[in-house]
């Protein structure tokens, strides 16, 4: 505890005997001083760490994460153009397959209806043909069909006038038997 | 603190805990200005604190930051974004001081809140400096800025003429009050929570109220946080306001 010189001394004007505090000690003048140069020098450490080291470093870093940001985002923006463009290239390429497989069936199916016609028209042909000779042989038979007659008529008319016991003249024969064909 | 006394009743000493002492030699010892005194250690303890957000929380530089510098850089912005809404983007050059202002008190005020600490914030003499050095900047500066025309801000143009003068003395009264009010707001809210809690504890010493008392205690340190808090943001933003009334008199 304090002995009795500096009780009077300039502790004393705010301390009692006991040690307490006499009033409020913030009111108390003789720590004004002491408090004011401490509070500069606190207040001067303070100002000189921000500035020399903390704000310089926090107001980088803030700015080098926006910075960071919005060139994500502008990367970000950039991919998803690629990935349209890359779409759309896609669309084509496939739009571009699809014309094409269009047109190769198209023309197989033309080369295919060429080659068919073609072997039609020759068949028709190759028909015709068969069908005129055919109709030429008919032709053929139908006329040679009177002559046959006559003379099967001839023969047959030959037998029976044998065959009754007559004589057969052949010119007679053959006189009676074109009169009766030409009058058919 | 509250010991039984002599007759054997309580007696309470919740002022004692502002007491400045020296830090070395014999308690008693005279405190001239120079003297490292438990001001001095707690108001070291706070720019440690700083140097250790700030600068120590911050070292990694990290674009995604840790907690600390989370905490760093929140608190940056909080103040960056309160000088540059209250008193505009011209101002951002002063954010410095304001923001060293704003650490001194906060850090003061959480620190106080330990246990057997001082308070350096709670001592009108500490608060009345912080006040009169916003008030002096100021006002300095809105001269220098203005020139004559910071006077403007006492002449109320929008006023009827009639009443013009009268408001001049009001806002003249008002202008040089608020360097009072400005220090003494910030001591006297730290004095009264740091008392009451002191007279509480005194009171936990009487075992039938003693629950009671510590009940107390707990309640009035949580609203003692809050105050610690919302007395730096106060202080710091009537000193943005002070600061544009400086820069743009004219409103």
């Amino acid at each position: 505890m304090a002995t009795e010189p500096y009780q009077q001394d300039i502790a004393g004007e705010c301390v009692n005997t006991l040690g307490n505090a006499i009033g409020m000690p913030q009111l108390c003048d003789a720590w004004f001083g002491n408090q004011i140069f401490w509070l500069l020098v606190t207040l001067v450490a303070i100002y000189l760490i921000l500035t020399k080291i903390a704000l310089p470093r926090v107001s980088a870093v803030l700015a080098e994460r926006s910075g960071t940001i919005s060139n994500d985002l502008a990367a970000a923006e950039d991919l998803k153009r690629q990935a349209v463009e890359a779409e759309t290239a896609y669309e084509k390429a496939l739009a571009d397959a699809r014309a094409e497989a269009q047109r190769i069936s198209d023309e197989a199916r033309a080369a295919i209806k060429a080659d068919l016609d073609a072997a039609i028209a020759q068949a028709d042909e190759k028909i015709a043909a068969k069908s005129a000779e055919s109709q030429k042989a008919i032709d053929e038979i139908r006329a040679g069909a009177p002559a046959s007659v006559a003379e099967v008529a001839r023969d047959v008319a030959a037998e029976i006038v044998k065959a009754l016991g007559g004589k057969a003249d052949a010119a007679t024969v053959n006189a009676a038997v074109d009169a009766r064909v030409k009058g058919n | 603190m509250a010991e039984p006394s002599a007759e054997g009743g309580l007696s309470f000493h919740p002022m004692d805990q502002f007491m400045i002492k020296p830090l070395f030699g014999e308690y008693g010892d005279p405190v001239s200005w120079y003297t490292v005194t438990n001001l001095t250690l707690w108001m070291g303890l706070a720019v440690v604190c700083v140097a250790g957000l700030f600068v120590f929380a911050t070292r990694g530089r990290a674009i995604i930051p840790d907690r600390g510098q989370s905490v760093a850089e929140l608190a940056y912005g909080f103040v960056y974004k309160m000088v540059e809404d209250v008193t505009g983007k011209d101002a951002v050059k002063y954010f410095p001081y304001i923001f060293t202002l704003f650490l001194f008190i906060l850090f003061a005020n959480f620190l106080a809140l330990i246990p057997s600490s001082f308070s350096p914030t709670s001592h009108i003499g500490v608060t009345a400096v912080l006040a009169f050095a916003v008030f002096f900047a100021v006002t300095i500066l809105g001269f220098v800025k203005n020139g004559a025309s910071f006077l403007g801000l006492f002449w109320v143009t929008s006023a009827p003429l009639a009443i013009r003068p009268v408001l001049a003395v009001i806002e003249l009264i008002s202008y040089f009050v608020r360097p009072v009010s400005h220090s003494i707001r910030l001591a006297g809210n730290l004095t009264a929570g740091h008392a009451v809690l002191k007279v509480f504890a005194g009171f936990a010493q009487v075992a039938a109220i003693s629950p009671f008392a510590i009940l107390g205690v707990a309640a009035i340190y949580g609203l003692e946080v809050l105050v610690g808090f919302i007395q730096a943001y106060v202080f710091t933003i009537l000193t943005c306001v002070y600061l544009k009334d400086a820069l743009h008199p004219n409103h």
